[in-house]
């Protein structure tokens, strides 16, 4: 029994290739917990920076700068009377959530933090990413129906049809990075010789691929790469129904959409498996176009110094928002009322500087590195998420559909037979 | 009888695996024409088809899987849901549910079962019970090089075929021709 | 418990098949006899992907072809229900009589 336990760290694949049920266990767990926090932490995140693109401050009180906001918001919604609208279909009414939730959160099986940090590798790894995530379209339109009221049943139509619109765009960009991954060659345009190579479809393959290639997908055929990656951005904020695409919620619309009905912990299932869905397309986008898990410039700027260099960065991330916690710590105002929240923010900081310090240690420094960098990456599209909603107007839904079938469609086409062309001409 | 012995806590696993998801199928597409409303018809096919692609991952074939979780559970039922959305109408579910044939219908489908089980007992002899292991880590590259060369043309015509069958639906569902 | 082989899977398949075929031939509404040719699809598929596990990936192409063929016929034969539906009010397949004498 405990050499099955150990048998697997000796091992250099995911648990899930190694049929290793304990160590699988342990790492969906750990990625469970992960995204979790990672919601709370994008609840606290995005009011407090809608707040400051406003110029306003967003929740102050509840911790110090509201940094326990989403656990009290957790308090209040588990708290709250569960109403269930009359005749709705209550069994329909209750799995709803259930569905968008498992879908959102089943994707987490394959997305890669490292190379062999991820709960298994699947032969179609971005298929089945792309798949589980179009499940929770079912989620929504059984959401609007059940709850048996115009404005959920209308929100719910617009948002299915427009997450079904702009998975096809999604489709099209990920076929065309698909593609990238069978070349050969080094560099942006390089082809490599005999690319008759068999491409991949799993998620540390593709990485890998990015690898051998020496460049991002981002720069590969140089207009190509980009423009996928950016016909994929904007699919994957209107697929999880974010502004400026998410007119099927809004409140000033539609009294939000297809949740109306519901309140309380079911509602915060929805809102759970938003952002969950929000953090796993970025994760995509990350893995087919920004590289995965590796360093900014692994191949220009090689050597045992600029390792050592870029290693670092994770424990200067810590510190650095520990300075930051630090200067907020001196810019409190010093009357009795705020001792608490001093000491607080104070603790905050000191935990953070002590995870940072934590991760200057070599041991750790070794292991961490690709985590670090994969959750940096998606950490950037959180928060470019962030400043989509506060910077874009919300579209109208004739235009919505306009785009992703009178716009994205056929620039992904476009630029997938020009991917094929060159990858065979060059 | 030979079985490939495979690594890990695989043999209890599998046979588990199978009967919770065979289980699960078979339940499904009991509630699927049983149920009054079709909306927990609908759903329950959702997850009949969901066990189907467990089902298809058992049998070594991912890239099937794949495709029956995107196309049939991400597809079709949302086709079937929004539909069953634009026809439901409350009188329909206080109807008899089963029509008047449904006497010869029952017998018709016990003749055929007895006709599956016929077949089943006479030819046992050619469904061994070898478990072949093909090589699951490019099964997706194959199936490519397969339809690509040798069902090239039946892939063609089945890009036809769902070119018509948008403009039919395009067509039928149209309120002035 | 015998080890799971190929006949295990046809033996599923073929009981899907015969819930399918009830479907068809006893309900009365026409979207559930929709839904039941799916089942009916979805059983031949196992069928196929069963043996193609022993004999070669032939039986998943075709399975790929299988479930593109329901794709194309679901949407069809929805877009037909629609166009009755609007004639007539009612989804239930007793009523499709408008051609009998």
């Amino acid at each position: 029994m405990l050499d099955y336990i150990t048998s697997y760290l000796s091992s250099n694949t995911t648990p899930g290739q190694a049929g290793n049920v304990f160590w699988a266990l342990v790492y969906i767990m750990i990625v469970f917990g992960g995204v979790s926090v990672a919601v709370m932490a994008m609840n606290w995140l995005e009011r407090k920076a809608l707040a400051h693109f406003q110029i306003r401050l967003g929740p102050m009180r509840v911790g110090p700068h509201g940094l326990l906001q989403p656990i009290a918001d957790a308090i209040k919604l588990m708290t709250k009377e569960d109403i269930i609208p009359a005749e709705a279909d209550k069994f329909v009414f209750w799995i709803a959530p259930l569905i968008i939730l498992c879908a959102s959160f089943a994707v987490y099986i394959v997305v890669p933090f490292g190379p062999t940090h991820a709960i298994t590798d699947l032969n179609i790894g971005i298929l089945f990413m792309l798949g589980v995530s179009s499940l929770s379209v079912l989620g929504v339109v059984m959401a609007g129906w059940a709850s048996n009221s115009h404005y959920p049943l209308i929100g719910a139509l617009r948002s299915s049809a427009q997450m079904v619109s702009y998975e096809v765009a999604m489709g099209m960009a990920v076929v065309s990075a698909v593609l990238m991954t069978s070349l050969h060659g080094i560099g942006p345009y390089g082809v490599g010789v005999g690319t008759s190579g068999t491409g991949t479809l799993s998620m540390i393959g593709i990485v890998q691929a990015q690898q051998e290639q020496h460049v991002w997908f981002l720069f590969k055929f140089f207009p190509l790469g980009f423009i996928a990656f950016g016909i994929f951005a904007i699919a994957m904020v209107a697929e999880t129904n974010r502004a400026p695409f998410d007119l099927p919620e809004a409140e000033s619309e539609l009294t939000a959409g297809f949740h109306t009905e519901y309140s309380g912990l079911r509602w915060s299932l929805f809102m759970l498996g938003e952002y969950a869905a929000m953090i796993a397309v970025s994760s995509i986008a990350v893995t087919l176009w920004l590289g995965g898990w590796f360093r900014p410039f692994p191949n220009t700027l090689t050597g045992d110094t600029w390792d050592l260099v870029f290693s670092l960065f994770p424990g200067l991330t810590f510190l650095a928002l520990a300075a930051i916690a630090f200067v907020g710590v001196r810019r409190m105002p010093k009357h009795p009322y705020f001792r608490v929240q001093t000491i607080g923010l104070a603790g905050f900081g000191a935990v953070l500087g002590l995870i940072g310090l934590i991760l200057f240690v070599p041991p750790v420094r070794d292991r961490i590195q690709d985590i670090f960098w994969f959750v940096a990456k998606v950490a950037g599209f959180m928060y470019l998420y962030i400043w989509y909603r506060a910077t874009f107007p919300r579209y109208r839904f004739d235009q919505l559909m306009k785009v992703g079938w009178k716009v994205l469609l056929p620039i992904g086409i476009g630029v997938l037979i020009l991917t094929a062309i060159l990858g065979v001409v060059l | 009888m030979q079985q490939v012995v495979q690594p890990g806590m695989q043999p209890v696993a599998t046979t588990f695996f199978f009967y919770f998801l065979s289980g699960l199928t078979l339940l499904s597409g009991v509630f699927v024409i049983i149920r009054k409303n079709p909306v927990h018809s609908a759903l329950a096919l959702i997850f009949g088809l969901l066990a189907q692609a467990g089902l298809y991952l058992m049998l070594y074939a991912p890239f099937v899987a794949g495709v029956q979780i995107i196309l049939y559970a991400g597809g079709i039922m949302v086709l079937f849901l929004f539909v069953i959305m634009l026809v439901n109408i409350e009188r329909s579910q206080r109807e008899e549910q089963f029509n008047k044939q449904w006497v010869v219908g029952l017998l018709a489908a016990v003749a055929l079962g007895a006709l599956f089980v016929v077949v089943y007992v006479k030819g046992k002899a050619l469904f061994p019970y070898r478990i072949a292991q093909p090589i699951e880590s490019s099964n997706t590259q194959q199936i490519g090089v397969m339809l690509y060369g040798q069902y090239m043309f039946a892939f063609e015509i089945a890009s036809l075929l769902l070119l018509v069958a948008i403009i039919g639906a395009v067509v039928m569902a149209k309120k002035r021709i | 418990m015998a080890p799971i082989g190929t006949l295990h899977y046809l033996v599923v398949a073929a009981a899907l098949f015969i819930l399918g075929v009830i479907g068809v031939l006893t309900r009365r509404n026409v979207v559930i006899v929709l839904m039941s040719i799916e089942l009916i699809l979805n059983a031949v598929n196992l069928n196929l992907v069963a043996f193609s596990r022993l004999w070669g990936l032939h039986g998943q192409v075709f399975a790929i072809f299988v479930i593109t063929d329901a794709a194309a016929e679901a949407a069809v034969g929805l877009g037909i229900l629609i166009a009755f539906f609007r004639n007539k009010e009612t989804v239930n397949v007793d009523e499709v009589d408008l051609l009998k004498w």
